[in-house]
């Protein structure tokens, strides 16, 4: 029982970090309707911008702990800088691509994330080299039924929900959710009802990319290394989380990417290579049966 | 095949002109190497070049002609590098059989690789055809990635370490062989019926299902035939490097041929030669670089998907990889009118 309470905590913090990135990518998809390959490595960026981010604030911490308002600043000049970041490569590399055929975004998108990838680990001052991430928040940790929790994952986790709520509501309610709903559903339409559908995109790759450098502090204070590779394999399996929730779909992005976090926990525990293919083998089954995905609606293709 | 305009070659030359160029080709890269201009590392270049534009081609088949979205292919080329190097390292141990039956074992475990692959492409195919767009494509990323995690575990053939001691076989007179042999027999069944098919469902699946043609059918032959196709590749590429691992044939590699494919042009087979032997030689150039080297890839790469997305080549044929149109249109299938060509 507390090896199986452990385990699903383990789970919930994989989950965290994969929802936090699949809602990036569900968005962008939902809006653009372009599988972002290049979104993993916002993730990549954002970790490793903390990273140096921290070191600037070095002469306020403490035995290398950083009072509440520089870690606040740290994350939110993270969350900026990957933003930006995203909107950049939006304005650069996507929008010229808008009109064209999915798979010529998708080959751009490629290219972006291999530049993403190798300019940082080009550059010297950054390198190939993995690097010891800052302790953010000191972890206190508790014991609940024979499993141990830190304060570092509660805060994960419940940064997750709320983020996911907050990004449900902002959809759902606000003026801005309506244009993003609007655009998404057709563009053109949208464009004649008087909304800017750059502003638009450019405002989702925004969340997108802020979104995503949270989920690699998330990520990086639970496994406390950076390198510029790390973002490859984790963007393929927020993908995976999307998918399987119903990409394009808020609520559908954190449901996979809890589902796929604790199935992948659970699966290591018994293979560590089968941990990485029960992603992809719980995906085709979910496809096989509900091609749209979980929370997915299906949507009939008319002549 | 009545019609002969002015402009084109004699029958004859039309149809062993390429035959007789390959050959040309081969002896002077063949001279070349002899007298050590080209050396063993721009040999092992244009092997893996060889390799790559099966590879590109095959892909060229599923998604440039009959526009379905595999970006798996790797997953392929995998089973077949396995099925072939399984053949002739463990069932022939490569030292313990006579010289002369190298060949046949090596060109038995070719076909062995492409078998493997074509039933697999037809199992993943059948169920997952009914998807369309970005949700097979997301279903052969998924099965790519499950065929690497399998291999790793299976441990009589590595596991994660891989396999090594496979012998090198694939010299550059198979590697052409293949390629050759490969383009000859795509550009004939592009422009047979089934192709026309192919090309069909590429354009509009509805209208063509509602033309009659068996668009699931169509579609599985057309993922069997490129993973047969790319397991031969995977084959080849076991047998040039002599070492295989199940993490060499991650989405890194499938996404490489992607590249290939639609930075040379997507729905042309000249595209697919181009863009995959510009591509695998370019990083090789770009070498001098050092690290920057993938960051001006990656640049290049963008730099032709904005100016031209339609690819380098951008669909067009060089004429011997194009069929005669008189001919084409001649045929009862086609069902057009003369007068119609101005549409294509």
């Amino acid at each position: 029982m507390a090896s199986f309470l452990q385990y699903l905590v383990y789970g919930l913090q994989l989950g965290s970090v994969y929802a936090l990135l699949a809602l990036g990518y569900t968005m962008v998809y939902g809006i653009v309707g372009m599988i972002n390959t290049a979104h993993g490595d916002f993730l990549m960026i954002g970790a490793l911008g903390t990273y140096f981010i921290a070191k600037l604030f070095d002469s306020v911490s403490i035995d290398g702990t950083y009072p509440m308002l520089a870690v606040g600043c740290i994350i939110l000049i993270a969350m900026v800088m990957t933003g930006g970041i995203a909107v950049g490569v939006e304005a650069i590399a996507y929008r010229p691509l808008r009109n064209k055929p999915r798979m010529i975004a998708l080959i751009t998108a490629v290219g972006v994330s291999m530049f993403l990838t190798n300019f940082p680990r080009a550059l010297p001052f950054i390198g190939p080299n993995p690097r010891p991430f800052p302790t953010l928040f000191t972890p206190k940790t508790f014991t609940v039924l024979g499993a141990s929790i830190t304060s570092t994952q509660i805060i994960m986790i419940i940064l997750a929900a709320v983020t996911m709520l907050a990004l449900d509501r902002l959809v759902a309610k606000t003026k801005m959710g309506a244009q993003m709903r609007a655009v998404s559903m057709d563009k053109d339409a949208a464009s004649l009802m008087g909304i800017n559908i750059d502003k638009v995109i450019s405002i989702t790759f925004f969340i997108g990319g802020a979104l995503a450098a949270v989920s690699g502090i998330c990520y990086a204070s639970v496994y406390p290394q950076v390198e510029v590779y790390m973002g490859s394999w984790l963007g393929n399996m927020s993908f995976v989380s999307a998918v399987l929730g119903g990409i394009g779909d808020i609520r559908g992005a954190m449901l996979g990417g809890f589902i796929l976090g604790i199935a992948q926990i659970f699966a290591t525990a018994i293979n560590s290579t089968f941990g990485y293919a029960v992603g992809f083998i719980i995906l085709i089954v979910i496809l096989l049966v509900k091609p749209a995905g979980i929370m997915g609606k299906v949507t009939i293709e008319k002549v | 095949m009545k019609t002969t305009n002015a402009k084109t070659m004699h029958p004859l030359l039309r149809k062993i002109g390429p035959l007789l160029g390959c050959i040309v080709f081969y002896i002077v890269i063949m001279l070349l190497r002899r007298a050590d201009i080209i050396n063993g590392y721009y040999m092992q270049v244009m092997l893996f070049a060889g390799v790559n534009v099966l590879m590109t081609a095959s892909l060229n088949l599923v998604n440039g002609f009959t526009g379905q979205f595999c970006i798996g292919h790797a997953g392929f080329m995998s089973l077949g590098a396995y099925g072939a190097a399984v053949i002739t390292t463990m069932v022939f141990k490569s030292n313990s059989i006579p010289e002369a039956a190298q060949i046949p074992v090596f060109l038995l475990g070719l076909l062995c690789g492409g078998i493997v692959a074509a039933i697999v492409g037809i199992l993943i195919g059948i169920p997952s055809l009914k998807l369309k767009g970005d949700y097979l494509a997301i279903v052969t990323l998924a099965f790519g990635e499950i065929v690497r995690a399998l291999l790793r575990l299976i441990q009589p053939i590595g596991g994660a370490r891989g396999m090594i001691g496979i012998p090198n076989y694939a010299n550059f007179f198979w590697i052409m062989f293949f390629v050759v042999l490969t383009l000859w027999l795509l550009r004939n069944l592009i422009y047979s019926p089934y192709g026309r098919a192919f090309i069909a469902i590429r354009d509009n699946e509805i209208a063509a299902d509602a033309m009659g043609i068996n668009t699931t059918k169509y579609k599985i032959m057309s993922f069997c035939i490129a993973a047969f196709i790319a397991g031969v590749a995977g084959g080849l590429y076991a047998h040039v490097l002599s070492f295989i691992q199940p993490d060499s044939f991650g989405f890194t590699k499938s996404a490489d041929y992607l590249v290939y494919l639609y930075a040379g042009g997507s729905g042309s087979l000249t595209g697919s030669v181009v863009g995959a032997v510009l591509l695998t030689i370019l990083p090789e150039v770009l070498r001098f670089l050092a690290t920057w080297r993938l960051v001006l890839y990656a640049i290049i790469l963008i730099a032709v998907m904005l100016y031209r997305s339609e690819g380098l080549i951008g669909g067009k044929e060089v004429p011997f990889l194009r069929i005669k149109r008189s001919s084409l249109y001649e045929k009862p299938w086609v069902g057009r009118k003369k007068n119609d060509m101005s549409a294509e």
